[in-house]
Parts: structure tokens; C-alpha cells; sequence
């Protein structure tokens, strides 16, 4: 090993880039965290601390708009990544445990699909459908339209997942005269679950996430977070809504964190 | 993005061989019926006639191409002229995905090499660091950029009291602030996959660059660059493709005078604009665009990776 100054992996200047790369990465959010405690009816002076913003989404003029908003968002994203989720791991089973065959590599084109279309067309498309068949604007367009676009994002863990499980035990199982739903339900799907799981908070955060799609789908009055903050936004950026995005942003956070931590807690077992 | 399912897709066993056919079913039907039927209702949509309020009739015609790529109508008495206004929108949207791919390419690659050669313990960490901010919202990422950028904001109070400047700087609704609006939303896009392929590089080849005298630059742009290019490829079309289509960039920080693909297609459905076959004709020429620079991609990655076994 040659000594620290002459190391060929070290760039003088790779680490100052990547603490900027952090910098540019966090600050925005930060700032916008520190802002949303400002005591000031304006987002330009600092007013001193305060939690009068977060009260203000809750019980504020416009808190009913938001509370239907963010229930809109999490039901729709608890039924999207779910559905989705189903999906994936069928399909999953079927591209990797099923051998090979012709529609095999056509299936995962369709798996990945969703994710080559730039968002803005596959917006246009969803929405020119459902105009095209007559199907009224609302809730169930908004859903459909997430579980299509979910599934490949629940399918990337899954599939990882599926990949590093050996068909051995089940294999064992088999042997020892389970059925193959048992080998499957008491085998595979246990084995399965921390892909499952990454799959689906995956999947919820992106459909919690999504704002083009759903604000061409959806029908009117229906809101999500994204849209209502939009919406919002429009009319420029008030205190409330720095608020509520600290609060989505803590929310977000968390749920990657939680993943984070459980894949961790796993690959050391 | 591309090819992100596509990873992984070996066979492992045939032990669902006998209800393949069945585990398809769902995610067929699904994504036949939302994504493929719809893209091919789009298309025929694109040879329609407008209705006056949004909507279509249903009679075939070439106008929604013809008003984008001619002006004075390619079936009218005069001579047709090129219509340059959506040709220049798509070349503006172009130019900034291109700028912000570059941009994050600049910053995104020391700070994959630098991960890359960080102890094996720490790396998931510091990985997982650059993810964060991708799972936040993209709206509120948006947000939170304008918020920063804004005249009156944090970035010009800082630029003040440090004395850079004496008088903010207009940022916002600039074509710079769509470029770094653009750069902050798929920054990870591109360190991901750059990491990745670092990870794999063997650094025993450096070693043997600088024994043969190759500084450490020569040996990055020699010996590194050319090994991890994949990576860097992959990161930039990941970077790439979705800038172009990206509406709300465009839409939040660049207002009105820096229109791109995103907000003329919006326009048609949700705006002013309000024609439909219009709209659907350019989020087909969108998306041809699209499938193209995929296209390319793929060959060259198949090319390489012949030659590297070659």
C-alpha cells in the first residue's frame, strides 16, 4: 500500500464536491424546515420561533382543504402500493421462478415500461383513455392510474429479493410432501418479506408522491397533497405550506428511514 | 429509470412453471389496458380533429403535426414554411436537460468516486445519505428551491451580507433556475448508478497507471473513465430523459418565458391552449425523442460490452 499523499484512489477535491453535493441536496430543505417555525405572517423576516403555521394547517381556513387532501393522498397510496405490490410479486414469480419461455422477456418490457414513458405522456395517455372510454373523472381513475405506475417500482425490490432467496427450501419442502401453497405460503413468503415490504413503501411513497399524473386524471375538486400544494403554491408560497411540506418531508423521512433500517436489520442476521 | 426492472432478470428456477400463466395475468392486464392501450388511443388521438372546448372529433387529419411543424399549413394555397416556435421549445428543453445532465454529471461523479472509496461499512451510509432527498416530495423539492431562490430569499441574503453582491440577484424565471431546478430533482439519479460501477472497478489497475507514471488525472481520464463509462452513461440518461419531460422545474421556477416540453403539453389538456390532438401529437413526438436516446443507448451499451468480451 503506498502512503496516504501518494494514494491513487484519492482525489484531492473529491470531498469538498461531495460535501457541496450534500449541501445543494439538503439546504433548500432545511431552510424551508426553519422557515415553516417563522413567528411572521411573511415568509421575507424572521420573526422569532413559533408553531403557529403548523396550528394553521390544522385548524386554520383552509384546514379542511388539506385534512380531505392528505386522507385522499394516503388512501389512495395505501390502495395503489397494495394492488401494486400483489401485482409485482406475481409477476415476479412468474419472470424469475418460472423458467424460461417466449412472453417471458416481453413481460419484463411491460414490468419496466411505466418507467421508460416520460411522466408527462403517460399522464396525457391515462387521461386521453379514460376520456376516450367514458369513464367519469375521480377517485378510481386517480387509483388505476397509480397502480399502473407503482407496479415497477415494487417489482425492482421484490425482484431483487427473489433473486438472492435459492428455491432450495422450498425444494426441501416439496420433498418433505407440503403442497405447494404451503411451500409457498410458509416457505417463500416469509423468506420474501423484507422484499415485499421495501416493495411497498416503495410504491406508496412514490403514489404519495406523484403530482402530473395525478392532476391530469383526477376529476374535479378532487385533490391530493400534491395538487392542493400546487394549487396553493400558485399563488405563491405562504407559511402554511412550508409547513405542511416540513411535515410531508419529516413524514417522508421516516418511511425511507424505517425501510432503511429494516433491510439493514436483515442483511445482518 | 431504463432498464431499472430489467436488472436482475435472471431465471432462478422453474418452480412456477405450471401457473405462469396465471401470476402474468394481473400485471398483463394492468399494464396492456393503462399504459400500452392508452399510449395507442394517444397515437390515434394525434391524427384527430380538435373540438372547440377540448375533446376531439373523430375525423382523421394530419393538423395537429402540420401545426407543429409548418407554418401556413403544408395543405394551404401558399408555399408551406417551417414553423420554428414548438421546434425551438423542444430545442430549449433539450439544451437545459442537457445543461442540468451536465451539471450533475460534474458534481454527481467526484461524489460517487468518493463514496465508492469510502471503508465498506460507512458507504451504505453515506449512500444512503445522497437517497434521502430523492424521496422527499418532488413538488415540495421544487418548492423548497424557489423558496431559496426567490429575490428576497436565503441565497441572496446570503450573497449580500458576504458582500458578493449588493443587490439580489433575479434568479428565479430564469433559464438558470430551471437548470438548477432540473439538477436538484435527478442529482441522485446520476450518483447511483456512477457509484455503482465505481464499486466494481478494480483500483488495482490505477495502481498500475502510477507505476507506469500516469499522474492521478491521466489515470482517471485513461484508465478509470473508460472502465466505469456504463455507469456514467446509465446516470446520465437517467439524469436526461425525465429533465425533458419535467413539468414542474419548468412550470414553478422558469414562469412563463421559459416555457418547455412539459408546460406545452399541459397547456393543451389542462391550460388555455386546449387542443387535444395537438397535445397528443407532442407527447408523441416527446416520446419518440425518448425512445430513441434509449435506443442509442442500449446499442452502444450492447456494442461495448461485445467488444469487452471481444
Amino acid at each position: 500500500m503506498s502512503s496516504v499523499k501518494n494514494d491513487v484512489r484519492r482525489y484531492p477535491g473529491f470531498l469538498s464536491i461531495t460535501l457541496l453535493c450534500l449541501l445543494v441536496l439538503y439546504a433548500p430543505l432545511v431552510i424551508v424546515g426553519i422557515y415553516s417555525f417563522n413567528a411572521s405572517s411573511s415568509i421575507t423576516s424572521w420573526d422569532g420561533f413559533s408553531l403557529r403555521w403548523y396550528v394553521d394547517v390544522f385548524t386554520g381556513p383552509e384546514s379542511e382543504k388539506f385534512k380531505v387532501a392528505a386522507w385522499n393522498s394516503l388512501s389512495i397510496a395505501i390502495i395503489a402500493a397494495s394492488c401494486a405490490t400483489v401485482i409485482a410479486f406475481l409477476a415476479a414469480m412468474a419472470i424469475i421462478r418460472s423458467g424460461e419461455y417466449r412472453a417471458r422477456r416481453f413481460s419484463l418490457g411491460l414490468v419496466s415500461l411505466p418507467l421508460m414513458v416520460p411522466e408527462i405522456v403517460t399522464a396525457v395517455a391515462t387521461l386521453i383513455f379514460f376520456n376516450a372510454i367514458g369513464f367519469s373523472r375521480g377517485h378510481m381513475t386517480i387509483i388505476i392510474a397509480h397502480i399502473a405506475f407503482c407496479i415497477p417500482f415494487a417489482y425492482m425490490p421484490i425482484a431483487a429479493r427473489m433473486q438472492g432467496v435459492e428455491d432450495n427450501f422450498e425444494m426441501a419442502a416439496l420433498d418433505l410432501y407440503a403442497s405447494r401453497f404451503q411451500a409457498f405460503r410458509r416457505i417463500l413468503l416469509p423468506l420474501m418479506m423484507p422484499g415485499i415490504i421495501s416493495g411497498f413503501l416503495l410504491a406508496f411513497i412514490i403514489s404519495m408522491d406523484d403530482f402530473l399524473i395525478t392532476n391530469f386524471v383526477k376529476g374535479a375538486g378532487v385533490e391530493t397533497l400534491p395538487t392542493a400544494i400546487f394549487g396553493a403554491v400558485k399563488q405563491g408560497i405562504k407559511p402554511n405550506i412550508m409547513a405542511i411540506s416540513t411535515m410531508l418531508l419529516g413524514f417522508s423521512i421516516v418511511l425511507v428511514s424505517l425501510s432503511y433500517i429494516l433491510s439493514k436489520l436483515d442483511s445482518s442476521k | 429509470m431504463a432498464g431499472g426492472a430489467t436488472s436482475g432478470s435472471g431465471v432462478k428456477s422453474e418452480t412456477y412453471a405450471g401457473t405462469r400463466h396465471w401470476l402474468l395475468a394481473p400485471s398483463w392486464l394492468v399494464l396492456l389496458i393503462v399504459v400500452v392501450g392508452p399510449l395507442c388511443i394517444m397515437l390515434i388521438y394525434s391524427f384527430l380533429t380538435k373540438e372547440f372546448r377540448g375533446g376531439v372529433v373523430w375525423e382523421f387529419n394530419l393538423a395537429a403535426y402540420d401545426k407543429f411543424f409548418f407554418d401556413r399549413g403544408l395543405f394551404g394555397d401558399e408555399a408551406p414554411r417551417i414553423e420554428w416556435t414548438y421546434m425551438t421549445i423542444y430545442g430549449r428543453s433539450i439544451l437545459q436537460a442537457a445543461i442540468a445532465t451536465v451539471i450533475s454529471l460534474l458534481i454527481g461523479f467526484p461524489t460517487a468516486y468518493f463514496i465508492a472509496t469510502r471503508p465498506q461499512n460507512t458507504r451504505a451510509l453515506w449512500v444512503f445519505l445522497i437517497t434521502i432527498p430523492y424521496w422527499v416530495n418532488l413538488l415540495i423539492r421544487t418548492v423548497s428551491m424557489k423558496f431559496l431562490l426567490r429575490d428576497q430569499g436565503p441565497l441572496n441574503a446570503f450573497l449580500m451580507s458576504a458582500g458578493i453582491t449588493d443587490q439580489p440577484l433575479t434568479i428565479v424565471n430564469t433559464d438558470i433556475a430551471v437548470q438548477l431546478g432540473l439538477f436538484y430533482s435527478y442529482l441522485p439519479f446520476m450518483v447511483l448508478p456512477i457509484y455503482a460501477a465505481i464499486e466494481q472497478y478494480d483500483h488495482r489497475l490505477s495502481e498500475a497507471a502510477a507505476d507506469l507514471y500516469a499522474s492521478r488525472w491521466v489515470a482517471l481520464r485513461r484508465v478509470i473513465l473508460p472502465v466505469v463509462k456504463p455507469g456514467v452513461m446509465a446516470g446520465c440518461i437517467l439524469v436526461f430523459v425525465p429533465s425533458l419531460g419535467s413539468f414542474l422545474a419548468p412550470d414553478l421556477l422558469g414562469g412563463a418565458r421559459n416555457f418547455m416540453i412539459g408546460s406545452l403539453i399541459e397547456d393543451q389538456f389542462k391550460g388555455q391552449a386546449g387542443d387535444w390532438p395537438f397535445g397528443a401529437a407532442a407527447s408523441m413526438i416527446l416520446l419518440t425523442m425518448v425512445l430513441i436516446v434509449l435506443i442509442v443507448a442500449a446499442r452502444r451499451q450492447a456494442r461495448a460490452s461485445a467488444e469487452g468480451e471481444g
